[in-house]
């Protein structure tokens, strides 16, 4: 289910490294609690991020929510593709979906994000927490 | 809200549930230099037919009689009595913001209704439900270009009402905005070879008012064109919408806020008033405040819905496009009963009175030794005037024979002292402009032989 060169965050955010350069998107999880995504607003290419700012909207049916980077870095390319098909993220969140890429400023912060086996009991404890 | 009058025994039960010996007592925070002491000085009561005469008393101290040659910003204009008729319907009178909207439908619908108008007006895509008025209207559609631009600095034309700049200056002292002003040419518009040679580097929009303080109308698309090049919106202020009856609608600008008073509000000390902004669809997503819109429900009927909701503050909190907005249903649906009364052409020949009437009114003052147009550009309803002596000495005379003369704008603009805005509209009789003509005649004729230039 979740990619096994992925790294992820506790806000359901996912990176994947390659060379020097870090994709960003929304995890399967966040899109299905999201439901219909309808609208997506994104960061302008060159623009720097830290770790845990907020790098954009994503607008569903049910809610507006914010999307928090998981590294720091110059974003290198967003995702425009979404602005005509933003249910690209509900379709395929971990490929065509995915929000920006990113010049990485800290590589050693993908190292602190949890991995594929971490992120699903992470997600197996939040839906436990749900049915409760 | 209503008020809940509490009995002494109550008082003293809410006193005690949360532990307080005397009300006193919640206001000990309060520095004792703060605190009032003596009681209000307020005279006692009275009966209502005291208040009734008190009132009526009151109400005879205001001027009748009067003829009115101020604008700036409100302006006189006729209103039918259908539009009251109708706007103190209960429906309409009492009802508050329709956020269980789909109960509201006619609320929705007159809110949709009023849209459609003034994106037809304005040459714009998308308008809101409206805005609390002009100014405040003006200082939103800046900060929606600076999110839509990611830019902090505003050029003004210093063309645009004192007032508004006002508002603008007060909102953007906080935000972080730099406010630079462009000056103004001969022809009263805004130099546009001044805002050609300046930086646009971190320039989010170029605002104007047209018509412009001084009564002069702007040169949009060239305006739009020199704002685009620079990465920058065009935002177009408006505080006479009847001229939108005769000038050609701003569609080259990116964000039209306009003042609507002039379709279906009386003018009033301090308002309340109705403003609005239109834009691009574009833009949609940061244009603040309620959006009605359009739908169908299950079986193809035509509803409406508020739109777009996820922009506002009761579902976006903090992360709204504004949270200081507020909107003017009921002047909206004032306005939206005027336009429908005067039709497209009605409104164009209604345009047409007033440019013809200021025109008459400019002309034969101007005919008057010693006066002086300063402006050469287009106008619609005002014009400024200059003339060899004080104009508020001259109004000062002019009141004498109840007439209440044009703006100083000398206050506004040290600069431009002895000149003075004047404004006609369709409510002005021939005999009154001929009169005010034959007052600042005789003034100037029993003056010159010893009066000071000065």
């Amino acid at each position: 289910m979740y990619p096994a060169d992925f790294r992820y965050s506790k806000d359901h955010e996912w990176v994947k490294v390659e060379g020097g350069t870090g994709t960003v998107g929304i995890t399967d999880y966040a899109q299905s609690e999201l439901g219909d995504v309808v609208f997506v607003e994104l960061p302008k290419v060159g623009a720097q991020m830290k770790a845990g700012q907020s790098i954009g909207t994503i607008e569903s049916v049910k809610a507006v929510s914010e999307v928090y980077c998981p590294v720091s870095g110059e974003v290198t390319a967003v995702n425009n593709a979404l602005s005509n098909s933003p249910e690209k993220i509900n379709q395929e969140p971990h490929a065509g979906g995915w929000l920006i890429k990113l010049k990485l400023a800290n590589p050693s912060e993908v190292a602190a994000l949890m991995d594929a086996a971490a992120y699903n009991a992470y997600v197996d404890a939040k839906a436990k927490e749900h049915s409760a | 809200m209503r008020y809940l009058p509490k009995s002494p025994s109550e008082r003293r039960s809410m006193l005690d549930a949360i532990g307080v010996a005397t009300v006193e007592d919640l206001f000990k925070t309060i520095p004792e230099k703060f605190r009032l002491r003596d009681p209000l000085k307020l005279p006692g009561p009275l009966s209502e037919t005291e208040i009734i005469q008190y009132f009526q008393a009151r109400a005879a101290e205001n001027s009748r009689g009067y003829t009115s040659f101020l604008g700036a910003g409100v302006y006189n204009h006729l209103r039918s009595v259908v539009t009251d008729a109708l706007i103190q319907r209960g429906e309409f009178l009492t009802s508050y913001t329709p956020y269980q909207a789909e109960i509201s439908q006619g609320t929705l619908e007159a809110i949709f209704e009023f849209q459609t108008l003034i994106c037809q007006l304005t040459g714009q895509e998308v308008a809101n439900a409206s805005m609390y008025d002009g100014s405040t209207a003006l200082t939103e559609a800046v900060l929606m270009a600076e999110r839509l631009t990611s830019r902090h600095t505003v050029l003004i034309a210093r063309t645009v009402h004192p007032e508004y700049r006002q508002v603008l200056q007060t909102y953007a002292k906080h935000l972080g905005i730099t406010i630079r002003e462009i000056g103004f040419t001969e022809s009263g518009q805004i130099d546009q070879a001044a805002l050609g040679r300046e930086s646009f580097a971190d320039v989010a929009a170029v605002v104007v008012h047209s018509p412009n303080f001084f009564g002069v109308i702007e040169e949009i698309p060239q305006l739009a064109e020199l704002a685009h090049a620079g990465g920058a919106l065009l935002v177009d202020g408006i505080t006479e919408a009847v001229s939108l009856g005769i000038v050609k609608p701003p569609a080259e600008a990116d964000i039209v806020a306009m003042e609507c008073q002039s379709l279906g509000v009386a003018p009033s000390y301090g308002g309340p008033y109705v403003g609005v902004i239109a834009t691009r669809d574009k833009f949609v997503r940061q244009l603040p405040g309620r959006l009605a819109g359009q739908a169908f429900d299950a079986e193809g009927r035509r509803g409406f819905v508020l739109t777009l909701a996820t922009r506002e503050q009761h579902i976006r909190r903090e992360k709204a496009t504004s949270n200081i907005c507020t909107n003017e249903a009921l002047f909206a649906l004032a306005a939206t009963i005027h336009m429908t009364l005067l039709g497209k052409a009605g409104l164009r020949e209604l345009a047409e009175q007033n440019l013809a009437k200021a025109r008459f009114a400019r002309a034969e003052l101007e005919k008057i030794p010693g006066v002086r147009r300063p402006f050469s550009g287009p106008i619609f309803n005002e014009f400024v005037l200059e003339f060899p002596r004080s104009i508020k000495l001259m109004n000062k005379w002019l009141l004498e024979d109840k007439i209440i003369g044009p703006l100083a704008i000398g206050t506004a603009y040290p600069d431009l002292s002895k000149r003075g805005l004047f404004c006609v509209t369709e409510t002005m009789p021939r005999a009154e402009i001929e009169r005010l003509v034959a007052c600042i005649k005789r003034m100037m004729e029993s003056s010159s032989s010893g009066e000071s230039k000065s």
